[in-house]
């Protein structure tokens, strides 16, 4: 029987103590004693939002394939386990073993979200392991991955490599280098200079960053040699072959995802100017669909779930979408499984697929127009016509549909006025749709319509990398002018509009674009006592508003000043595959109301091509 | 057809509450390709129910829950199966397949069986408490009194005063810990948590939980007033 690192005390006291205990269904336990390198994968949130996350689980399951290699699991212990645990001196721990973090080789982090970066701290600190890197010695190797270490700069004094790009590729390689390293007891510095070496590792200490006095970079460059100058982004070509977790972790909780994860394809062909995500995985690689049948039910078999559902950004553009889900009805059906769909373009075929799966009265329909006008649609390259929203709906509310979802952002770059009365106008010219395709006896009710706005925050690596954020009084103001507009329309009855507090969107912008003199500030709200700041009722905006005030730092150097175009910005020195010459093209004709085709229409020269393969040699 | 499955929960999943278990065998089912019967409608679930839930952190080695399959045929090897998608610390007893006529387990429980010891490598609790010499005659004393016993019993809205002596049907020595049958199910339901601080403060003894560990032994239905085990209904599988 598997002895657990908490005693039965804390594990009486604490809310959900399965989130502490390991031995779910697909976990892997190995004998530590044949073992050469324990691998410890975090995801810096609770439980139930880590074991959501497909990427650990395809890079767990690569990572048990190899005899060598124990892979096990953390996740940031909830605020009452966390108070135990400092209570009563008990280190951090892995789930399999329940063996303390500090005793592994490697300690990797999943970096999704800049909200977690205080969380990020949690972890190292009950691990006991010194938060900054230059003070490790003989403690397990920090080592960051996922969507934000498209800009690492602020972690950066905390981990000691960054691994940009797809799991599959370069890890085995540097787990090879590790277990040859440690055969021959060499130097952690050693290591990490033959580490920086593999593309696509980023090894902080060994670049230096100087500042101007007006606060920009002056310079960034390499202080050893052999270093490279540019790190370029790691990406899987071959998706047909590569890993898929098969049999992944089902947990006892209910997780947030709580199902079968069907990734059908990596990048976007859309380039919306906004959208982080569909400028760094570019270029778009699907799956192949045969393949994705055997995984359906191979993974349906091992797991029991009852629930399946597809990922990717932009669904509807994975070109047998209509096959694969086909299939999979066919296939649920029979096993009383459930499918949950993506947000898909409305159209007649998902129309018909949602009204196969979903109870129509009960399901709603979603639209992200993103922006209310066609002027700004253009300007935020959101292929998305006002005719094609307003046919979607009327198709739909024929069909039976009478729930609506909006999604909406404010604080875009050009945004007038105008643009902030076009999102009430649209939501009703939807409602009013409604009202004029299905006459009243027919009717179920009212049309439902709910708006809700977020704020935009400019990300590295878009074309709105440069753009000037609002503030949060702009944000207040704007939301309310929206607010007031809905009030004027004539269906302001079937409408509802709900907007978020600025002050988290404010401090996401600053650690976004922020550079390396940001980290003092996260350490600072750490030991304030912030964590979980993407947990509203957790989040202390004080804290953090304290911590920039005592490092010095300016929330509007990092977030309402725009930035020149030969500013040198501190994600440079990473190489996505998309060029900083087309993101500024992008960026200008942004500013000038000018579109640019998806991938699939037109190649557009984004730089991506370079990898060969995918959408930019389908065509 | 309905079948009744026993199983017992112990080690590490004791700290999987209810929900999650149920959770955790309607997944099980599935992988070990047990006909179970679902519901109509557009999220059809499986039809299953368990006798009675089974508190956070108690361990228990006579558990069982109700479900109705579609085909015997498909049953065939159905215990292997399912033993084979289990985790450690939860294991299957028995399958039984019952009687059509037969009430769920959830309504024919009436009585539940605790065993209360020490728990493994914690500080004593009480010293000696469980191994004192004369606790088989303060148990008697105790149960045999023939006054009330009344308690303060919290609901969700309410309080309610009650008198737990009737639920109280047997409290014995058993290794090194105290075996108890009392009242379960849902006309009258008692913690043995409970039981145990009455019986310290009837002896005038001072009462902690925390060092104690709890496991069911069994759950009873009763005929004719004599306890009988859920697990006696049916026919082996």
């Amino acid at each position: 029987m598997r002895k657990l690192a908490f005693k039965d005390e804390i594990l009486n006291r604490v809310e959900k103590p399965a989130r502490y205990i390991g031995n779910e269904v697909n976990s892997v336990m190995k004998d530590k004693k044949e073992i050469a390198i324990r691998f410890c994968m975090c995801f810096p949130d609770v439980y139930e939002i880590g074991m959501s996350h497909l990427g650990i689980q395809i890079l767990y399951d690569m990572f048990n394939q190899r005899e060598d290699v124990w892979c096990e699991r953390v996740y940031s212990p909830w605020i009452d386990a966390h108070e135990e645990m400092k209570r009563e001196n008990i280190p951090l721990f892995a789930l399999e073993s329940q063996d303390p973090i500090k005793e592994f080789d490697f300690l990797g982090i999943t970096i999704q979200y800049e909200m977690c970066y205080t969380n990020i701290l949690q972890i190292l600190d009950l691990s006991g392991i010194p938060l900054f890197s230059k003070e490790r010695e003989e403690e397990p190797i920090v080592i960051g991955g996922g969507p934000c270490v498209y800009n690492p700069e602020p972690l950066a004094d905390f981990f000691d490599l960054f691994y940009i790009g797809e799991g599959e590729t370069v890890y085995y390689h540097l787990l090879d280098l590790y277990k040859e390293h440690k055969k021959q007891r060499g130097k952690r510095k050693d290591f990490l200079k033959k580490a920086a070496k593999i593309p696509g590792i980023y090894v902080p200490s060994f670049y230096h960053v100087s500042y101007k006095e007006d606060g920009t970079i002056q310079s960034f460059f390499p202080v050893e040699d052999g270093i490279p100058n540019m790190v370029h982004k790691e990406l899987e070509m071959n998706l047909q072959e590569t890993y898929y977790p098969l049999k992944p972790v089902v947990p006892f909780l209910r997780a947030t995802q709580d199902r079968v994860v069907l990734e059908i394809q990596r990048g976007c062909i859309r380039g919306c100017r906004f959208c982080q995500a569909g400028m760094i995985y570019r270029p778009v690689r699907e799956r192949d669909v045969n393949k994705l049948k055997e995984y359906a039910s191979e993974m349906l078999k091992n797991t029991g779930y009852e629930e399946i559902s597809l990922s990717s950004l932009s669904s509807s553009d994975y070109s047998h979408l209509e096959e694969l889900v086909s299939f999979l009805i066919d296939q649920c059906k029979e096993r009383g499984v459930n499918i949950s769909l993506p947000s898909l373009r409305i159209d007649s075929f998902s129309l018909d697929v949602m009204s196969k799966i979903q109870d129509i009265r009960k399901s709603s329909l979603t639209f992200a127009p993103e922006a209310g006008s066609q002027r700004l649609r253009n300007v935020i390259n959101k292929g998305l016509t006002e005719e094609e929203i307003l046919g979607g709906a009327s198709l739909a509310f024929k069909g039976g549909w009478n729930r609506v979802k909006l999604y909406f952002m404010l604080g875009l770059p050009t945004e007038t006025e105008e643009d902030m009365y076009g999102i009430a106008m649209l939501s009703d010219k939807i409602a009013r749709i409604y009202y004029e395709t299905i006459p009243k006896e027919e009717r179920n009710g009212k049309v439902q319509i709910v708006a809700s706005t977020s704020f935009f925050i400019p990300k590295p690596f878009t074309p709105f990398q440069w753009a000037k954020m609002d503030t949060k009084e702009e944000f207040i103001k704007k939301a309310r002018i929206v607010n007031h507009a809905m009030k004027e329309q004539l269906n302001r009855k079937s409408i509802k509009y709900n907007w978020h507090e600025p002050h988290v969107s404010q401090l996401e912008g600053v650690l976004a674009r922020g550079d390396r003199r940001v980290g003092m500030a996260i350490l600072s709200a750490y030991k304030k006592g912030s964590i979980f700041d993407a947990w509203t009722e957790h989040f202390q905006e004080t804290n953090w508003l304290e911590a920039f005030m005592e490092n010095h730092i300016s929330i509007d150097f990092y977030t309402t000043r725009e930035r020149d175009l030969d500013e040198i910005l501190p994600w440079d020195f990473i190489d996505t595959g998309v060029t900083k010459e087309f993101l500024k093209k992008e960026w200008e004709k942004a500013l000038k109301e000018q579109e640019t085709p998806n991938c699939k229409e037109r190649c557009s020269g984004c730089g991506a091509r370079k990898f060969g393969g995918g959408v930019c040699y389908e065509n | 057809m309905k079948i009744r499955i026993k199983f017992s929960k112990y080690g590490v999943m004791k700290y999987v509450g209810h929900l999650d278990m149920m959770r955790f065998f309607q997944k099980a089912m599935r992988r070990a390709f047990i006909p179970i019967a679902y519901s109509e409608g557009f999220s059809p679930h499986q039809i299953m129910s368990f006798a009675a839930p089974l508190g956070v952190g108690m361990e228990s080695q006579g558990e069982y829950m109700d479900i109705e399959v579609t085909s015997m045929e498909g049953m065939e090897g159905a215990i292997k199966r399912l033993q084979e998608t289990m985790v450690e610390g939860i294991e299957i007893q028995g399958l039984k397949k019952l009687p059509e006529s037969e009430k769920s387990a959830m309504s024919q429980v009436k009585r539940a069986a605790y065993w209360i010891g020490q728990r493994e490598g914690t500080a004593v609790f009480q010293e000696n408490f469980f191994s004192q010499k004369n606790l088989d005659e303060k148990l008697k004393e105790f149960y045999m009194y023939p006054g009330e016993i009344i308690v303060t019993k919290q609901t969700k809205r309410s309080e309610k005063i009650i008198d737990i002596k009737p639920m109280i049907y047997k409290m014995e020595v058993l290794k090194e810990g105290i075996y108890m049958e009392v009242a379960a199910g849902s006309t009258e339901n008692i913690k043995p948590t409970m039981v145990l601080k009455e019986f310290c403060s009837f002896h005038h003894i001072p009462y902690e939980e925390k060092n104690i560990q709890i496991i069911r032994m069994d759950l009873y239905t009763e005929k004719d007033g004599m306890p009988i085990s859920l697990g006696e209904t049916g026919e082996i599988l």
